[in-house]
């Protein structure tokens, strides 16, 4: 931990705790601006009628209390002090933007009203509104989860197998060549009339456009792999299901990573779709709810937390990534 | 190099190689290339044989027929009595490129012998082993990206050797090496062939690298390949680059290349 320190910042470290001092003084100022922005929030009349202001406004200048806390803090510990020294400036402009948000909105109305509601409102909704919509993050997920993994893992073994036998290949080949450019929402349609229930046909589609890009790149990964990996395995004794394991898939696996990163972001796009046309339930079916009630701050709401759950979930993926292709660093740019 | 002494009780003593008659060709877009033309040889146990001759000459393909990676369009392949029909781990081939694994270890890299023939388990003494024979002991944690070329071919030696191979196929494995770990790793293969007996096959490039290593020297004529000569050379190991001998066996061997207006 010390270590990582002295290689990122030499001199601060030579120079000892007299370097740290501007370091808090970085973070001493994100935690006055978001300080402020609570001030502001709080002292400035507003135009409309905002149950959550003051909430609000506590929120912001707690989270300024907590920065200077944090960055008191710092002073003893080297790796909070360093990771608020980096993000400081990032936290100010948060704050900017909030105050900005604020001003435009709840306090001067310049951008129209029901369309563009104050952050506040968006407060609002995560404290009254919880119940629903952490039903509806529950239901997203649960589908996205069964349909990723299945299609994952469809994916990853009809691209092994295509990829390395030619008898596979000449039958799904053309199979995919056909119906892989097809946008899994075209498909949208027959899915909720074929399948027994909404549940399992958006199952299917979001399976359905994670296997396509992880079946293609797996294939990709495992055809391009070094002919004289197979030649030295045969003439250590490996069999066939040796060269298979232990030789094409690990060979395989950045591409097949390449192949779970897109088909993750398609499954994002498929999931929203079916939940806005078909299942009664989860992230999509709530901003369409949303959009049906004219309740804007829902919908607002209701994209921070998708776009948390996609950011967090392809960080995940990221992480998994690194544990396993951990030998790929040094050898390709990380 | 470190010796160890546990090695030379498990020596595996060479085997016999018999190539009756071999040619070969290869299909370029439906035209037959004639690559090899009726080779005989015969390489005693534990001889250490080297194969020289012009470049794109077919004396990799030969390699390749020997490891039984590729089967001979005509003639017969015998090692150790038995029609070559395949790979096997007693006819281990090391390349010119080291091919390591770059996602397992050294270590790991070293054990993919055992571990395809379901060996690992019981004898997993013998990768750290074949990594001390080979000097790289201090490095079975360490991902093939990390090691200079010369650790990278050692590593991919000790891969062939933990299996304890009757006959090792070197196909010219020092060629990518700067020329001073060239000269190492020559002397080192002299060595680990005499403590091991293993019988070896080399293709080189290198007259001076065929007449340090081999008892006999091969020398092929250019495509299709044909035997144009055999050179002996009954000097004792180790032998000295200085040696007056050797470069008197140079001069033959250059001038059976039509390369001798260069002497």
């Amino acid at each position: 931990m010390t270590s990582e320190t002295i290689r990122e910042e030499p001199a601060a470290y030579l120079a000892g705790s007299a370097a740290r001092a501007p370091s808090f003084a970085r973070v001493a100022a994100a935690g006055l601006a978001w300080l402020g922005a609570g001030a502001l929030t709080y002292l400035l009349p507003e135009q409309g009628d905002w149950p959550y202001t003051a909430a609000y406004a506590a929120l912001l200048a707690a989270i300024g209390l907590a920065l200077i806390l944090a960055g008191i803090l710092g002073r003893v510990l080297p790796r909070l002090d360093e990771r608020l020294r980096v993000s400081s400036p990032r936290l100010v402009a948060v704050a900017v933007l909030l105050t900005v948000w604020q001003l435009v909105t709840a306090k001067y109305e310049i951008l129209p009203m029901p369309f563009f509601p104050p952050p506040q409102a968006i407060l609002e909704v995560f404290l009254d509104d919880w119940p629903k919509l952490g039903e509806s993050i529950w239901h997203s997920g649960w589908l996205l989860a069964g349909g990723y993994v299945i299609g994952a893992v469809a994916g990853f073994l009809t691209g092994v197998s295509i990829g390395w036998s030619r008898a596979a290949a000449y039958w799904v080949h053309p199979v995919l060549r056909f119906v892989g450019p097809l946008p899994a929402t075209a498909w949208l349609p027959i899915a909720f009339f074929v399948f027994p229930s909404s549940w399992s046909a958006s199952t299917f589609l979001v399976a359905l456009a994670t296997g396509f890009p992880v079946a293609i790149l797996t294939w990709s990964g495992v055809a391009s792999v070094n002919s004289a990996y197979y030649d030295i395995a045969r003439t250590l004794g490996a069999r066939p299901r040796f060269l298979i394991l232990r030789v094409a898939v690990p060979a395989a696996m950045p591409h097949v990573f390449v192949g779970l990163f897109m088909g993750m972001g398609a499954s994002f796009a498929v999931l929203v779709v079916a939940e806005m046309l078909g299942v009664k339930a989860g992230l999509g079916w709530y901003l369409q709810w949303a959009q049906g009630w004219a309740a804007y701050a829902n919908m607002y709401a209701a994209l921070i937390v998708m776009a948390l759950a996609a950011s967090g979930l392809i960080t995940l993926l990221f992480r998994l990534r690194d544990r396993l292709l951990a030998w790929q660093k040094g050898l390709v740019r990380w | 190099m470190v010796a160890v002494a546990a090695l030379t009780e498990d020596t595996a003593a060479g085997a016999p190689l018999a190539i009756r008659g071999v040619s070969h060709e290869f299909d370029i877009e439906g035209t037959p290339l004639p690559v090899l033309d009726d080779i005989d040889l015969d390489v005693a146990p534990g001889e250490f044989v080297a194969l020289l001759g012009p470049s794109g000459c077919g004396k990799s393909t030969l390699l390749r027929l020997v490891a039984g990676l590729e089967p001979p369009r005509a003639g017969r392949i015998l090692f150790d009595g038995a029609p070559v029909l395949g790979p096997h781990p007693s006819r281990v081939v090391v390349f010119q490129d080291p091919t390591l694994y770059p996602w397992r270890t050294v270590e790991g890299n070293v054990s993919v012998g055992l571990e395809a023939r379901g060996l690992l388990r019981s004898q997993r003494h013998r990768v750290g082993d074949a990594l001390r024979l080979v000097g790289l002991d201090g490095f079975a944690r360490v991902y093939p990206h990390q090691l200079s070329g010369g650790m990278a071919q050692r590593a991919a030696l000790a891969r062939a050797l933990v299996n304890d191979p009757q006959l090792l196929i070197l196909d010219e494995p020092l060629g990518k090496l700067d020329s001073l770990t060239r000269l190492t790793m020559q002397s080192e293969l002299v060595s680990l062939w005499q403590r091991k007996g293993f019988t070896a096959l080399l293709v080189t490039h290198d007259v001076e690298e065929a007449l340090l290593l081999a008892s006999r020297v091969v020398v092929l004529s250019d495509r299709p390949a044909r035997i144009k000569a055999e050179v002996a050379n009954d000097l004792p190991y180790p032998r000295h680059r200085g040696d007056p001998r050797l470069a008197e066996l140079r001069h033959e061997v250059l001038s059976l290349l039509g390369l001798d207006a260069t002497w």
